[in-house]
């Protein structure tokens, strides 16, 4: 059951492990130093250094496959990164089944949103320096799943937030993009503090930030005791800041100033799926404290509540897929919280998710792409027969995230689900309940979204001319499409990926103890879905939608399009009083600390002022005093004789 | 005088070197000098006008020889009127009709509480040193002069002049030959434009409204200071003058001079 | 009386001589108070030297007097020096070394 810590050496095919992040690396490194001789083909170098990441990763794939089911975990040694006395941390890299997820994911999506922007980019100016970002993106993102100990991981914690600050803000002549970039950033930093205070709280009591030093020797703690339960939620808080889950949530949705592969690979696929790594990664911490856990559930269930109605109210497409992103990463979170029951099954939603949310934010921008980067759906409509690859394609990826039986959403989605009913419980039933409603709101917005998009009438405006992208971008899209279709069901046969995750994450719960029985609740799930489709075909199938948003609505649906109040209770709850501390502060500082000092000099400066008005210059009058203690002199040494 | 006080103290200085008490004839010499030099100190500091101040202070010195020369210290009254009244006093008297004597202060007091406040402490300081003085020193015995001086007053300050304070006189000579340096350097004035010559004093002097020389100062005036310009026979001013001192009481029949003085011949 | 008295005579013609200097402006006046109060002193001396005897007193008084003709001469020099360029022998007026 125990995670094995014992590492394998890095040997044969492994040593190469280090080339994963070598590759991207000096290709960001080419493209961002190297000036405009790389304009004409720093866009396609960085596509092969993605894809060599991507090809060694599947090599490195097959020889992890090779190995024994304990035998997967092997730790390479890169040098010795900070050698103080009581405090050594070797830089090293950890490539188990868990990172080898993510290496997949990361490059092999990465590889086809890279390719898909050479189309999409081909006209923007700065496209070399997008490469550059996109490539330094994956270096980061590969460090912060491959790095052995936590201070690697921060490292790549780091530097995906600089590679997505500097991707949001990529358009940075457009104000809303650049202050995006910053809201972005500055939320992000909120869970960072989180993250680097349980490291240091690691080595404070552990000594150590290693994964092996740390998740092995967590145990001797002791469950649920005060330090691990503190650890457990600043790691929480740090996933929350880089997933988007609540309460951090608000950058998300302005992150879609952003390019939209960018979106696509960092704010759907990768990047905000990091908060999940960091858990499942931590998972003999959490497994240690069933608070801990029960507070991932919450957020994870409040999130995929809140991104789900979200999604139903906004106009604007790329919006919704983010705030899609942000209710499916809620479901991760529920899943990873209800322990090792259910680590399998987020990481395989993580998975099929990157797929499909991926294909369908392709799908977005190779809509924009034919629309005029037109993002409103009320201006879209009928775009079926003038787009059919984007068509089919957007089509799988929706049917994977509502949960048809056979695509993808339905082997991962259907099994959190069923995994938080099983929870038993009062919570149990809370969040299996959440996680079901979700559902049936999920497919209400995403048929929403497809009617608005693909059916319908074509409102579209005057100037629109639609077509078809091109096949460099279409090509990423298919692939993707065929990811969404198959890969809960690849991920799943035989309990493929179960099993080979084991050895990190731990054994799921045994079969069998079911709340409700699977066969029921997938029926019932079926139901709901089936529900939420239904419904938003009778709203926007059936009647026409209106090119402008209806003004008279109810007051959830106001709600739900200024993001349930979250900027607001953000403004009023940090920012304005964050404003008033500061001018309180300025004012103290200002008139008490500057006061006091100022005063004191002006006091000083004032009595000498005045005191030496007793300067006069007249002789007669220094003499009189001098006079005056001649006297006085004479009078102390009488009355000592005297006396 | 000094020979017959030095014969009466060796005379008397047996009898009376374990009392405190003096002479009488000392006694009746004390009893008239010191009241003539306080009432002389009091009058220079109040008399407005300094040639009166310096004359006063003249009598006062006159009377500190005698009381010296009864205290057996003939060489030091003597040197007391040779030095001060005749040397230091003449260099004062000089000095004041230089810088012009047709001048008494006002006695209006500029600063405020001068006045109450220098009286006020100079009854104190005067009340607490003669408390001090009389503590310590009245019911002393007066040792005398009879043996030291038994050589002679002259010989015996001459015998210790040269041995023992030696070196402290010879120290002195440096001293005042520093200080007539110093005078000279501070008294010098320097020459800044060129030296005006015979010639071109008489070029001006003619070329101006007064040809013949001007009269010398005091002729027509009624007093005969440097300071006092001389008048004409028409009974104005016959020339520019010298400045005078401050809040002087004829002050105000002197502004508005254009020039000063020296070039049109007041240094012939 | 005894030699007491003298040094009571002493001591207010010095009192007389610093109310002289406290009160007067005439740069002139002020320096014969300070001569006053020299000699004074120097009447003092010659009557501790009478008191105890010995004429190192006397000797005493003797450089005071040296050193007042010394100081007398330069005293004069400036005061001339001073008139020469202020125009003006009253010690208020040189009241430039001021707040």
């Amino acid at each position: 059951m125990k995670p094995a810590l014992a590492y394998a050496a890095a040997d044969g095919t492994f040593a190469a492990t280090w080339l994963l992040l070598a590759f991207p690396a000096v290709g960001a490194a080419i493209l961002l130093l190297g000036g405009r001789r790389a304009n004409r083909w720093g866009p396609v170098l960085a596509c092969l250094a993605a894809g060599a990441a991507f090809v060694l990763g599947l090599v490195l794939f097959a020889a992890m496959l090779g190995r024994a089911g304990d035998d997967r975990a092997i730790s390479q040694h890169l040098f010795s990164w900070i050698p103080v006395n009581g405090f050594q941390v070797d830089a090293g890299l950890l490539l188990d089944p868990l990172s080898m997820c993510f290496v997949l994911l990361v490059t092999g999506v990465g590889t086809l949103i890279h390719i898909y922007a050479l189309g999409y980019m081909a006209h923007d100016p700065n496209r070399r320096r997008f490469f550059g970002y996109l490539n330094l993106f994956v270096v980061a993102m590969l460090l912060l799943v491959l790095g052995n100990n936590f201070l690697a991981l921060y490292v790549g914690w780091e530097g995906v937030g600089l590679a997505s600050y500097l991707l949001i803000g990529f358009w940075s002549a457009r104000p809303s993009a650049a202050t995006a970039a910053k809201k972005a950033f500055i939320v992000n930093r909120v869970g960072d503090v989180g993250l680097s205070i349980a490291i240091m709280l690691m080595f404070a009591t552990l000594g150590t930030t290693s994964y092996a030093g740390v998740l092995g020797g967590i145990g001797a703690l002791g469950a649920n005791s005060g330090t691990v339960t503190a650890i457990a939620l600043l790691l929480l808080l740090g996933a929350c800041g880089k997933s988007a889950q609540f309460p951090l949530q608000s950058w998300l949705l302005d992150a879609m100033e952003g390019p939209t592969p960018v979106s696509a690979l960092i704010h759907a696929a990768t990047m905000v799926t990091a908060g999940v790594y960091l858990i499942a990664r931590s998972a003999p911490i959490f497994n240690l404290t069933s608070d801990g856990r029960l507070l991932v559930t919450i957020v994870g269930a409040v999130t995929l509540a809140i991104g789900a109605i979200i999604g139903c109210a906004y106009d604007d497409i790329k919006k919704v897929l983010a705030s899609s992103t942000m209710s499916q990463i809620g479901y991760m979170f529920l899943a990873v919280g209800l322990g090792p029951a259910a680590y399998a099954i987020g990481i395989l939603h993580l998975l099929t998710h990157g797929f499909f949310k991926a294909t369908m934010f392709l799908g977005a921008g190779s809509v924009m792409h034919g629309m005029n980067d037109t993002v409103d759906m009320r201006r879209y409509g009928g775009l079926r027969t003038v787009m059919p690859i984007t068509f089919w394609t957007f089509a799988m990826g929706y049917l994977a995230i509502i949960g048809f039986p056979g695509w993808a959403g339905f082997f991962s989605k259907d099994k959190i689900i069923e995994a938080a009913f099983d929870k038993g419980g009062t919570s149990g039933w809370v969040l299996g309940t959440v996680a079901l409603i979700g559902a049936g709101v999920t497919a209400f917005y995403m048929t929403r979204l497809m009617i608005m998009t693909f059916f319908g009438e074509r409102r579209w405006d005057p100037d629109a001319h639609p077509h078809e992208s091109p096949a460099v971008m279409t090509g990423p899209m298919i692939v993707l499409a065929l990811g969404s279709v198959i890969s809960g069901f690849a991920l799943t046969f035989g309990g493929g990926l179960q099993q080979f995750l084991e050895p990190v994450v731990g054994r799921s719960a045994e079969e069998g103890i079911h709340t409700i029985s699977p066969t029921v609740l997938t029926l019932i799930t079926l139901l709901v879905v089936a529900g939420g489709a239904a419904a938003a075909y009778r709203q926007y199938g059936t009647q026409a939608v209106p090119r402008t948003a209806p003004q008279a609505v109810s007051p959830v649906t106001v709600a739900a399009r200024r993001n349930l109040y979250g900027d607001a209770v953000n403004e009023s709850l940090l920012m304005r009083p964050g404003q008033y501390l500061t001018r309180a502060l300025v004012f103290v500082d200002g008139r008490g600390v500057d006061g006091v000092v100022n005063g004191l000099a002006a006091g000083i400066g004032g009595s000498s002022g005045r005191l030496r008005h007793a300067q006069t210059g007249f002789v007669r009058s220094y003499a009189l005093s001098m006079f005056g203690g001649a006297a006085l002199v004479l009078a102390v040494l009488l009355l000592g004789r005297l006396g | 005088m000094s020979t017959v006080t030095t014969a009466t103290a060796t005379a008397t200085a047996t009898v009376l070197a374990a009392s405190p008490q003096t002479s009488v004839s000392e006694a009746v010499v004390f009893w008239i000098v010191a009241p003539v030099a306080i009432a002389a100190a009091l009058a220079m500091v109040f008399s407005r006008h300094a040639v009166h101040a310096a004359l006063l202070l003249v009598v006062d010195f006159f009377c500190l020889a005698v009381l010296y020369a009864a205290q057996d210290a003939p060489f030091l009254a003597a040197v007391q009127v040779i030095v001060y009244t005749g040397a230091i006093m003449i260099l004062f008297l000089f000095v004041l009709m230089l810088v012009g004597v047709d001048s008494s202060d006002s006695l209006v007091e500029t600063l405020r509480g001068q006045r109450v406040a220098a009286a006020a402490l100079a009854l104190g300081f005067v009340v607490l040193l003669i408390g001090a003085i009389g503590s310590a020193t009245l019911q002393m015995p007066s040792q005398g002069l009879a043996a030291a001086n038994a050589e002679g007053n002259v010989i015996g300050i001459a015998r210790l002049l040269f041995t023992r304070y030696v070196f402290a006189f010879e120290a002195t000579s440096a001293l005042l030959i520093t200080a007539a340096l110093g005078a000279m350097v501070l008294a010098h004035k320097e020459q800044v434009v060129p030296r005006v010559s015979q010639r071109e004093m008489s070029r001006r002097r003619f070329a101006g409204a007064h040809p013949t020389p001007y009269p010398s100062p005091g002729v027509f005036a009624r007093h005969d200071a440097v300071d006092t310009p001389a008048l004409l026979p028409d009974g104005t001013a016959a020339e520019p003058r010298p400045p005078v001192l401050e809040g002087s009481s004829n002050q105000a029949g002197r502004a508005g001079d254009p020039a000063g003085p020296g070039a049109t011949g007041s240094g012939s | 009386m005894t030699p007491a008295y003298y040094l009571f005579l002493s001591a207010i013609l010095f009192t007389i001589g610093v109310l002289g200097f406290l009160l007067r402006r005439n740069a002139i006046v002020v320096f014969m108070c300070v001569e006053l109060m020299l000699n004074s002193v120097n009447l003092s001396l010659v009557t501790f030297a009478r008191m105890n005897g010995t004429l190192d007193g006397q000797i005493m008084a003797f450089f005071v007097m040296v050193v007042a003709a010394a100081e007398v001469v330069v005293g004069l020099a400036i005061i001339v020096s001073i008139f020469r360029t202020r125009r003006s022998a009253s010690v208020d007026d040189a009241n430039l070394l001021k707040y």
